[in-house]
């Protein structure tokens, strides 16, 4: 399998008036034309991750790292234009807050129509066909209504398929996923999950699949990286992640509910120094 | 109208009307005092519409709602807001990133007219388990489990009997989900509080709730306990759908080209 990118210790720190926050700390792995996934609790450093290979980490904020490679392409040594036309066109990433990612003052429908026209030379009459095909694919319900609909008069869940219809419409070559299905009802969500799959299946499309959902990331992915406190403590085959062996893995399997299993109160994790070593 | 004098929270034939988009198609459910109900059911099916319509924030027009025996007419009294509190769905949008949690929780209580204020600041913090030195932190300052902690004691801090929870803990990673419903059930058992609760995630709601209702475009789809789901004791196609989901992912069988 031919490597699409190619992260190796990268780093991501922030200054922040109290101190340096290690928000990443050597994160090292690669990307073929496969899904990867993401997983790991609340701020360690999956968003920050993934940020840094689409280039949007936070200015005041210290990137280094040995190799940052996409497709022979040394992310951190192009000019910031190439970077934007890299995003625009070939690296694409669904941001894990629909809401604030959206436009407030724009329909969902011109949103997905510009981003579309910022790519391809397309008339406004096909842009905007194409844009509600893409509302369609993902399992909007009247797609027309939905395209004339601001960001505040949608659902939770309808926010964030507008947000996947609007990275998905340029046809990107890596696509970065942070959270995307994390509102939609089980079976929206596996609809999602086949078109993500068929890009990466037809198209032969690299999928980051950030998540904290390990039922849905040990169904869906090849691989799997287990993130805690900013590094990696675990990669696993995503079928084998039942038998993950790093304990904090297995506290997380063990805290979820199960349909029929009548656990109370649930077990929580019980944090261990030795993990963020 | 005897019978829901006894109930916690009765909704009947609702209906919501957006400009001219039916969001509600007449839906009725009712809750007993500290039963924890579930809703469950397709995104954009009229879930949040729901309870936002509770807590007088979505266009009704046609059905009724009765909250511990009162009809609620158009508007919600002060009255109303210290006996239900609703806690949003989305943990990023619903708290103001720029305040401090000690204004967050301050708010409300100047708002009713607490003088007791220092007191119940420190008590809610202290019963989601957030720890003093979070009170003068701000809310962009703060993980999303933390986020969300702040948005119930927020909820709870003026001692409603009914608490509606729109997806409390999607966008909460595994641990800090346990710790959030661990933190709910106890509280609806020490304070005999009735949940009405939305989620996607069908392992939460039979692990949280008595009975739940199935959603779909506005209506009702089935009502049923959550012992017979979980039993897989369902009637209809899109229930067993929705069970089906739930076991995650299945690679349709397409040879690789
Ligand atoms: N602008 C910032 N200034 C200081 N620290 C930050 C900033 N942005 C992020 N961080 C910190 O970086 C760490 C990693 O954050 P990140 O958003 O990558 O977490 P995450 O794994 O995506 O978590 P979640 O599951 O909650 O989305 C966190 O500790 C966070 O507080
Ligand atoms: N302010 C509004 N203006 C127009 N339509 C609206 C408005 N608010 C909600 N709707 C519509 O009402 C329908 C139901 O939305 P609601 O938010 O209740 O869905 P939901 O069941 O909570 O979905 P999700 O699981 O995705 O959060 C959607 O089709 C939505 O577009
Ligand atoms: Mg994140
Ligand atoms: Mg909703």
């Amino acid at each position: 399998m031919s490597t699409l990118l190619t992260v190796k210790d990268l780093r991501v720190q922030f200054p922040t008036r109290t101190g340096v926050v290690d928000a990443v700390r050597g994160v090292s792995f690669t990307l073929g034309r496969e899904r990867l996934g993401i997983v790991g609790e609340s701020g360690s450093g999956k968003s920050q991750t993934g940020r840094a290979i689409m280039g949007l980490t936070p200015p005041h904020a210290k990137i280094t790292a040995e190799t940052l490679n996409f497709d022979g392409i040394d992310l951190l040594k192009v000019s910031a234009a190439e970077r934007r036309s890299l995003r625009g066109n070939r690296i694409a990433m669904i941001l894990q807050d629909p809401k604030y990612s959206l436009n407030p003052v724009m329909s969902i429908g011109r949103q997905i129509v510009e981003t579309l026209r910022t790519h391809e030379r397309v008339s406004r009459s096909e842009a905007r066909k194409r844009a509600l095909d893409m509302l369609a694919a993902v399992q909007i319900r009247d797609p027309e209504r939905v395209y004339d609909l601001h960001p505040h008069e949608v659902s939770g869940g309808m926010g964030q398929r507008a947000m996947i219809a609007m990275m998905l419409i340029t046809g990107p070559e890596l696509l970065i996923a942070d959270e995307p299905t994390s509102a939609l009802d089980v079976t929206v969500q596996l609809d999602v999950l086949a078109i993500l799959d068929n890009l990466v299946r037809d198209r032969g499309m690299g999928l980051i699949f950030i998540s904290h959902d390990l039922r849905l990331v040990s169904s869906f992915c090849d691989r799997v990286i287990v993130m805690y406190a900013g590094h990696i403590v675990e990669e696993i085959a995503a079928r084998d992640l039942h038998n993950a062996k790093h304990s904090y893995t297995q506290g997380l399997l063990n805290c979820m509910p199960k349909i029929g299993a009548d656990t109370h109160p649930l077990p929580i994790l019980d944090r261990k120094p030795e993990w963020a070593a | 109208m005897t019978i829901s004098l006894s109930k916690a929270l009765v909704i009947d034939k609702l209906e919501v009307v957006f400009d001219r988009f039916r969001a509600l198609r007449g839906v009725s459910l009712d809750v007993m005092p500290g039963e924890s109900f579930g809703l469950v059911g397709e995104s954009g099916s009229g879930k949040s519409t729901l309870l936002r319509a509770v807590a007088g924030l979505a266009p009704t027009t046609g059905g009724s709602i009765t909250v511990n025996g009162k009809l609620l007419g158009k508007s919600r009294t002060k009255a109303f807001y210290r006996e239900v509190q609703m806690v949003f769905q989305d943990p990023y949008g619903s708290l103001h990133p720029r305040q401090t949690v000690d204004r967050l929780l301050l708010e409300p209580l100047a708002v009713h007219g607490f003088t007791d204020i220092e007191k119940r600041i420190l008590r809610a913090l202290d019963e989601v388990g957030l720890g003093a030195s979070f009170r003068f932190r701000y809310s962009h300052q703060l993980s999303g489990g933390q986020r969300q902690r702040v948005a119930i004691a927020r909820a709870l801090i003026l001692e409603p009997s009914i608490l509606l929870l729109d997806e409390p803990t999607s966008a909460l990673d595994a641990s800090v989900q346990a710790e959030v419903l661990n933190l709910l059930e106890q509280i609806r058992r020490d304070r005999k509080l009735t949940f009405l609760m939305v989620s996607h995630d069908l392992a939460v709601v039979t692990h949280m709730c008595d009975r739940l209702m199935v959603m779909q475009n506005g209506a009702e789809v089935e009502r049923l306990s959550a012992a017979d789901l979980a039993a897989r004791k369902v009637t209809q196609a899109y229930t067993r759908n929705l069970l089906v989901a739930s076991d995650g992912f299945v690679r349709p069988d397409i040879p690789a080209v």
